[in-house]
């Protein structure tokens, strides 16, 4: 079958254990305000391309992968696409490549059946609340919470990633009830915290789309860091 | 046994010369990490204090100084020092540091336009005598070329041909001095001499009377060496005195000759035997032993010849290429890594970045773990190293082979290169299209080649037309090429550095193309989309236009980049129907080290879209901006570019990354770079050049050299010092394609 394929970046170094081959896939339901990749959002895209397709190309570089690297699914949310997802992901394992998805945990179910071909799930937290999850993202908290448990569930490896915001969440309470929130979690890998950034607006204003950030700057990646190290304490 | 040699294993290499032999019987492999290293001695200190001055003197003025009086030869110059009493290895070109030598042998009108421009002028009883009765390499060329050759090579079809200056890219076994000793080297070569079989009646005389000018190279080489108040007539018999030895014959080579590049060899492994058995002994330490090579390494820092500034316009920044080629593994499978290979790299930390000894790690994927770890950490605090695949070479050129130059490899003492620069893909292209007419001059450069005149580019018609072209190019190129080193070896032969390879030396002719890219994009366009020619009165086409989208070489497509393996295919073929003096084997490079600025800016408009006059892709890189898969897709595209029998002489890929995307923090970039650098070579690419900077950084640097007096980057095939680019050199290599996180 065929999935919907925004682009592919076959050298991602950050997105993920190792080298990775970056499936940034079409479609998300969320709006998130600081969200980069608007050109993801809507749920058809030009480039379609098939199970077996996408993952010969992904086998191409199979020599790059060393012993950590492989595929991650990413996107736009790869979730909206169970079924291409579960094939792709299963053509993966039967090639032995390492699988991981990047997501925010709204999809349309099915999550048992593709958590079995996952290697590692890289979730991201929008907020911990369910009004500031709201504000952040336009949906509700519950959905998320849902595919998390299901991945503790299922023992799934996680790594947990916070987009840290100017005058949102880039405040010492805030980091200290994600800690909290993640303490409770178990096979948490690795928690990592991306500055937020403006690169993305230049994209917002081409495809004539209102960005609700405009007045923020980018995060100070030394205030990041140090947030981390009272996160790490 | 000599004496010198006590406390080695023996072989056979104590019977006959064979420093391959040496080399595996007695090196010990090193698998450990880089905590051994130490930190500069007070001795190089003060010796490299001395020496930053004078570079920053030499930067401004262009040139520090320039001998007059005296020419080029391997016993002409006085003994001169840096700061003789902190100076633990000796030896300059002249009798001054910088101060540097004119070669009159390869062409004396490039001598006097060299000399012109920094404002010297040649001593009047030298340029008398030596106009009166020497004749030139140049001379000597000039007379033979062909009018094939004068068009092709004032059109720009043909360029950087060695015919006004030193051919290089010859690696004299500089190891054999410290190993025999000079006399042991004589009395071989005399009993070579005795042995030479006929051959052909002129083959036979030739190689006779350069044996004699070998031997007299090595009485030459003594009488310097002794000037410094050193005799090399026996062995080396300590560690300090290998390194010294080892030094003279390379600066015997870069005081004789001024070849494009002047490479050093695989000495690294070598040397370290003699160290580790004084270290052994505990005669030395290891900051004695990283002194000595310290020490050695600024030598290989400064040496100079000197250029014209047309030359410097093709191979920006003063390079010399004392390549040095470390690693790799010996045929019996251990890897011939060893604390010497480590001692070389770090250099770079005790003495700072630089682009010079071009230092080249021979990669395999078996390297031990913590020399990969090393090399990955010192190329992104460096920018200083380049990368070559061993895995493919080793097969092929056995385990003791270096680099020349850039990526071209050979046998060290076994084998020796002509060298013979690069012809232009994409200016053949636009002569298939313009039936042989220059889309610069207007002038008719490749004779009997019909215009074609349709609308709409046919590809099947342009390719017909095209590979007719590269025919008629091939046979031109390989009569210049036999001119050329027939005449180089008549006028200006290497004495010195022939002296230390076998007497039945085998030859490669190393021929090259530019604009692979540009090529290669153009034909998938007429294949893939519309492209119709915008001509001018003359039926010229000076401009194209396209309609609708083509697959682009750097994107891991078979459909374009199978037709880039077909194009260098076609073209080595067409050279092999050509024979070659002294029966050499045909090689065939990628690769353009700066001059794909100049090749851009002497080539009309593409039917890529490429306008006239812009730059090139170095090397074999794709086109700028016409990846849209990320990097290792573009890195796949130009691994499938055939080494073995094609591009024998090495096919060179640049790649610059940003440190944030390269990994979060050092560990995870020293990992990334590791499983990038196995990958690429897994896949049977030949060479990476590795790049780990901010665009924003160039850009200050370019704006305030100042702050960046070290700033040292890779090019196709060698690393530069950024300030010593021109502003368009500089704006090309930001303009590139920098690899960021999407």
């Amino acid at each position: 079958m065929k999935g919907y394929i925004n682009s592919i970046e076959t050298m991602g170094l950050v997105d993920g254990p190792g080298i990775r081959f970056v499936v940034f896939m079409q479609g998300c339901k969320l709006r998130c305000l600081f969200c980069h990749n608007p050109e993801t959002w809507k749920i058809k895209s030009t480039l379609e391309m098939t199970s077996e397709e996408l993952v010969k190309k992904i086998t191409r570089y199979k020599n790059y992968f060393g012993k950590e690297g492989g595929v991650t699914f990413s996107g736009g949310e790869p979730l909206l696409q169970p079924e291409f997802l579960i094939e792709t992901l299963k053509l993966c394992k039967k090639v032995n490549i390492h699988t991981c998805l990047d997501t925010a945990g709204v999809g349309k179910g099915n999550y048992e059946e593709i958590l079995k071909y996952t290697d590692l799930v890289m979730m991201d937290i929008k907020a911990l609340e369910p009004d500031s999850y709201f504000k952040m993202t336009g949906n509700k908290i519950e959905e998320s919470l849902y595919f998390l448990d299901i991945c503790q569930k299922m023992n799934k490896k996680m790594w947990i990633r916070q987009v840290i915001i100017p005058g949102i969440n880039d405040n010492e309470e805030y980091i200290l009830k994600l800690k909290d929130f993640i303490s409770k979690l178990k096979n948490i890998e690795k928690v990592e915290f991306l500055p937020y950034e403006t690169m993305g607006i230049p994209k917002y204003k081409e495809l004539n789309i209102p960005y609700k950030l405009e007045n923020v700057a980018a995060m100070d990646t030394k205030r990041c860091q140090e947030l981390y190290s009272l996160f790490e304490k | 046994m000599m004496q010198e040699w006590k406390d080695f294993n023996g072989g056979i290499w104590t019977e006959c010369i064979d420093v391959e032999d040496f080399i595996l019987k007695n090196y010990h492999e090193y698998k450990g990490d880089d905590s051994f290293l130490e930190g500069i001695s007070g001795k190089t200190k003060k010796v490299w204090n001395k020496m930053l001055g004078l570079l920053k003197e030499e930067l401004e003025k262009g040139v520090l100084d320039i001998e007059t009086n005296i020419v080029s030869g391997i016993d002409n110059f006085k003994p001169g020092y840096i700061d003789k009493e902190n100076e633990i290895i000796v030896g300059l070109q002249t009798d001054a540091p910088l101060k540097r030598i004119v070669n009159l042998y390869g062409g004396i009108r490039m001598a006097h336009t060299s000399l012109e421009a920094y404002g010297y002028k040649l001593d009047d009883t030298v340029d008398y005598y030596f106009k009166e009765f020497r004749k030139s390499h140049n001379d000597g060329v000039f007379d033979a070329y062909t009018p094939e050759i004068r068009r092709a090579r004032s059109a720009g079809l043909l360029t950087g041909l060695p015919d006004a200056y030193g051919r290089g890219r010859i690696i004299g076994d500089y190891r054999r001095i410290p190993l025999y000793g000079i006399d042991y080297l004589i009395e071989e070569k005399k009993k070579d001499f005795n042995n030479i079989m006929e051959i052909t009646l002129e083959a036979t005389i030739r190689l006779r009377e350069e044996v004699n000018e070998q031997i007299r190279a090595l009485e030459e080489m003594k009488s310097m060496a002794s000037k410094y108040g050193f005799d090399i007539s026996k062995p080396a018999s300590n560690a300090k005195e290998a390194v010294q030895w080892l030094y003279f014959g390379y600066l015997a080579a870069i005081k004789e000759n001024n070849g494009a590049a002047m490479s050093l060899g695989r000495t690294s492994t070598f040397l370290d035997i003699y160290i580790e058995r004084d270290l052994k002994k505990g005669i030395i330490t290891e900051k004695d032993a990283q002194e000595m090579i310290d020490q050695f390494i600024i030598k290989l820092r400064i040496a100079r010849h000197l250029r014209t500034p047309e030359y410097n316009e093709l191979f920006a920044g003063d390079p010399t290429w004392v390549t040095e080629s470390l690693a790799g593994m010996a045929l019996d499978g251990r890897s011939l890594v060893t604390k010497n290979s480590f001692r070389y790299l770090h250099t770079l930390i005790n003495l700072g970045t630089s682009p010079e000894p071009n230092l080249t790690v021979l990669w395999s994927n078996n390297l031990p773990e913590n020399f990969k770890k090393y090399c990955s950490k010192i190329s992104i605090l460096t920018d200083a190293i380049q990368y070559e695949n061993d895995d493919i070479m080793r097969p092929l050129y056995g385990d003791d082979y270096a680099i020349a130059c850039c990526v071209s490899a050979m046998k060290v003492g076994k084998q020796m290169q002509f060298f013979g620069a690069r012809c232009n893909l994409a200016k053949s292209l636009l002569y298939a299209i313009n039936g042989g007419v220059d889309e610069k001059s207007m002038k008719l450069v490749v004779e009997n080649i019909p215009k074609i005149a349709d609308e709409v580019l046919d590809y099947d018609k342009t390719k017909e037309a095209y590979y007719h072209v590269l025919e008629k190019v091939a046979k031109t190129y390989v009569e210049a090429m036999n001119i050329i080193h027939y005449m180089h070896d008549k006028y200006a032969y290497e004495k010195g550095q022939m002296a230390l390879h076998d007497t039945n030396v085998e030859h490669l002719m190393a021929f090259g193309v530019a604009g692979l890219s540009v090529a290669v994009d153009s034909l998938s366009a007429i294949k893939y989309a519309q492209v119709k020619p915008i001509r001018n009165e003359e039926g010229i086409a000076i401009d194209f236009e396209i309609e609708g989208d083509y697959p682009k070489y750097g994107n891991d497509d078979d459909k374009v980049d199978c037709i880039a393996v077909e194009l260098v295919e076609k073209f080595i073929q067409e050279l092999k129907k050509h024979a070659l003096y002294k029966h050499a084997k045909h090689t065939l490079s990628v690769l353009t080290i700066t001059s794909n600025v100049v090749y851009g800016k002497k080539t009309g408009a593409t039917p890529d879209g490429r306008k006239a006059g812009v730059a090139f892709a170095p090397g074999a890189n794709p086109m700028h901006g016409r990846d849209s898969n990320g990097a290792l897709a573009s890195l796949n595209s130009v691994a499938k570019i055939p080494y073995k029998d094609c591009c024998q002489d090495g096919i060179s890929n640049t790649f610059s990354i940003i440190p944030n995307a390269l990994g979060h923090n050092e560990e995870e970039r020293i990992d990334n770079l590791i499983s990038i650098i196995d990958g690429y070579f897994k896949e049977g690419a030949h060479h990476l050049n590795v790049n780990v900077l901010n665009r924003e950084m160039l850009i200050d640097a370019m704006e305030n050299p100042g702050k960046y007096p070290t700033l040292t980057i890779r090019v196709s095939g060698y690393a530069v010092n950024f300030n010593r680019l021109s502003k368009e050199q500089q704006k090309e290599v930001i303009a590139r394609t920098f690899h960021e996180v999407m």
